[in-house]
């Protein structure tokens, strides 16, 4: 049975997630993806604020399709994290709780999760129609001129999520593939 | 006889093929996953294929793209002979075709102008053409959105002769293992095998969206693709990487005549939502 839970997440329930655990998210989350990081380090490097205050939070590495008339938003789905990973740890240093993105993170991100107690979730790649239904409202906040790539604050429910990266540092892209091929 | 073909109709050709290709998965692409799924043997891998086939009925119902990155949207343009454009270039129209089906059919735009400057062209132009000269009056359009999850994972490499088969085969798998659960298995493998450089790294592309019905003319090339799918397979990466028997659905290879001192190889990595839609003007 997935475990339900609300972002921002309760850090109380970080021991709570495993990797490979089925999770459906609502409440809030930010997309930010490769050129929204490369602009969010500059600002940290340069002594600037960061145009959202990511303390808590939860970053999705997304950017949607534009939403047709009538509908709230386009579709949606995570981008391969492993781009993002030169700029994950300055950002969990900072409070960030959670990502949601796709695809393996390198060893250093790994051991930031662990030290930050934060969570890394994917959400299935290419499903990007059927997770624009779990999107109740999109809004740019920060870096509009970035179009795909400005940072939205996104209202979710029930995001049908896994937990691929828990607090202790397992990892379901190693795990899963080692039980199938062991036969458990 | 000469036949007259005016641009505007190669746009809107292009344009239609845009929306179309990004909200219908082809039929051969769907089938392979179907089948995928039905021979999964591991039920969470069987439950990720499920919900593949689910988004694609989903996309094409309501019209929403089967992934949000719908790419760079690479045209192939077999021009027959025998046709004359009028009312501009092929190269104008088919860009103003991109733009149009991407802004209009609300598909994300994803190219930047420049390289290392990155500011987005805001329409998804210019598409990645390539055209060729066919017998005939007609002129065909593929469009195949390409995502760039999967083309990032994509490898060429100039082997040697001595290199041989074996050479040949350990770079695509080693392609495959490197890739893990980036380009969003289970993949599609387009190869180039021969040519020079730039021609393998096309033959690899044309392999993957052509995505040959039947076997390969060549029974050791045919061997040679089944051999590669059946050992991807055994790897375990599964789909979306999270374990399991179905990582590859097909191998396509295309080969060409090369040098005597070398052996080019290109692997197009295909996600599972491999794309393409055809159009005659």
């Amino acid at each position: 049975m997935p475990v339900r839970c609300t972002s921002p997440i309760d850090p109380s329930l970080i021991p709570r997630l495993k990797a490979g655990d089925s999770v459906l998210l609502s409440g809030v989350v930010y997309t930010a993806r490769d050129a929204a990081h490369a602009r969010m380090i500059n600002a940290i490097k340069t002594g600037k604020a960061l145009p959202i205050d990511i303390r808590g939070q939860t970053i999705f590495y997304a950017g949607p399709t534009p939403a047709p008339p009538g509908r709230v938003s386009g579709a949606i789905g995570p981008t391969t994290s492993v781009r993002m990973d030169s700029f994950t740890p300055a950002l969990l240093l900072r409070g960030l709780q959670a990502i949601i993105g796709k695809g393996d993170r390198g060893a250093e991100v790994i051991q930031a999760i662990r030290d930050s107690g934060a969570v890394y979730f994917t959400a299935p790649a290419g499903c990007a129609a059927y997770l624009s239904r779990c999107i109740q409202s999109v809004e740019v906040v920060a870096y509009e001129d970035l179009g795909t790539e400005s940072i939205k604050r996104l209202t979710v429910c029930d995001l049908p999520l896994m937990v691929a990266v828990d607090y202790k540092g397992n990892d379901i892209y190693k795990l899963g593939p080692e039980a199938w091929l062991s036969g458990s | 006889m000469i036949r007259t073909i005016h641009a505007d109709q190669i746009a809107d050709c292009v344009a239609e093929l845009c929306v179309k290709a990004c909200t219908v998965l082809p039929e051969q692409v769907r089938s392979l996953l179907s089948e995928a799924q039905l021979r999964e043997p591991y039920p969470p891998a069987r439950e990720s294929l499920t919900l593949v086939c689910e988004n694609c009925k989903i996309a094409e119902q309501s019209q929403i793209p089967i992934c949000q990155d719908t790419g760079v949207a690479v045209v192939l343009a077999e021009v027959g002979q025998d046709v004359h454009i009028e009312g501009g270039l092929l190269e104008e129209a088919v860009n103003r075709g991109v733009g149009r089906g991407y802004t209009d059919g609300y598909l994300r735009k994803s190219v930047v102008r420049d390289p290392l400057h990155r500011v987005n062209t805001g329409d998804n132009t210019p598409a990645a053409l390539h055209v060729r000269l066919v017998a005939g009056d007609k002129i065909k359009l593929t469009v195949a959105p390409k995502g760039f999850g999967s083309e990032n994972m994509s490898r060429l490499k100039m082997l040697t002769p001595a290199d041989g088969l074996p050479g040949v085969k350990d770079f695509v798998l080693e392609t495959v293992r490197l890739a893990g659960a980036n380009p969003c298995p289970p993949v599609i493998l387009g190869v180039g095998i021969g040519g020079t450089f730039e021609q393998v790294a096309l033959l690899a592309k044309e392999a993957l969206i052509e995505l040959r019905e039947g076997g390969h003319p060549d029974p050791a090339i045919d061997a040679l693709e089944d051999e590669l799918l059946e050992e991807i397979n055994r790897m375990g990466i599964g789909p979306q990487g999270y374990g399991g028997l179905t990582t590859a659905l097909a191998v396509r290879i295309k080969t060409a005549p090369t040098h005597i001192a070398g052996l080019p190889v290109a692997v197009n990595v295909g996600c599972h939502a491999t794309r393409r839609a055809v159009g005659f003007v």
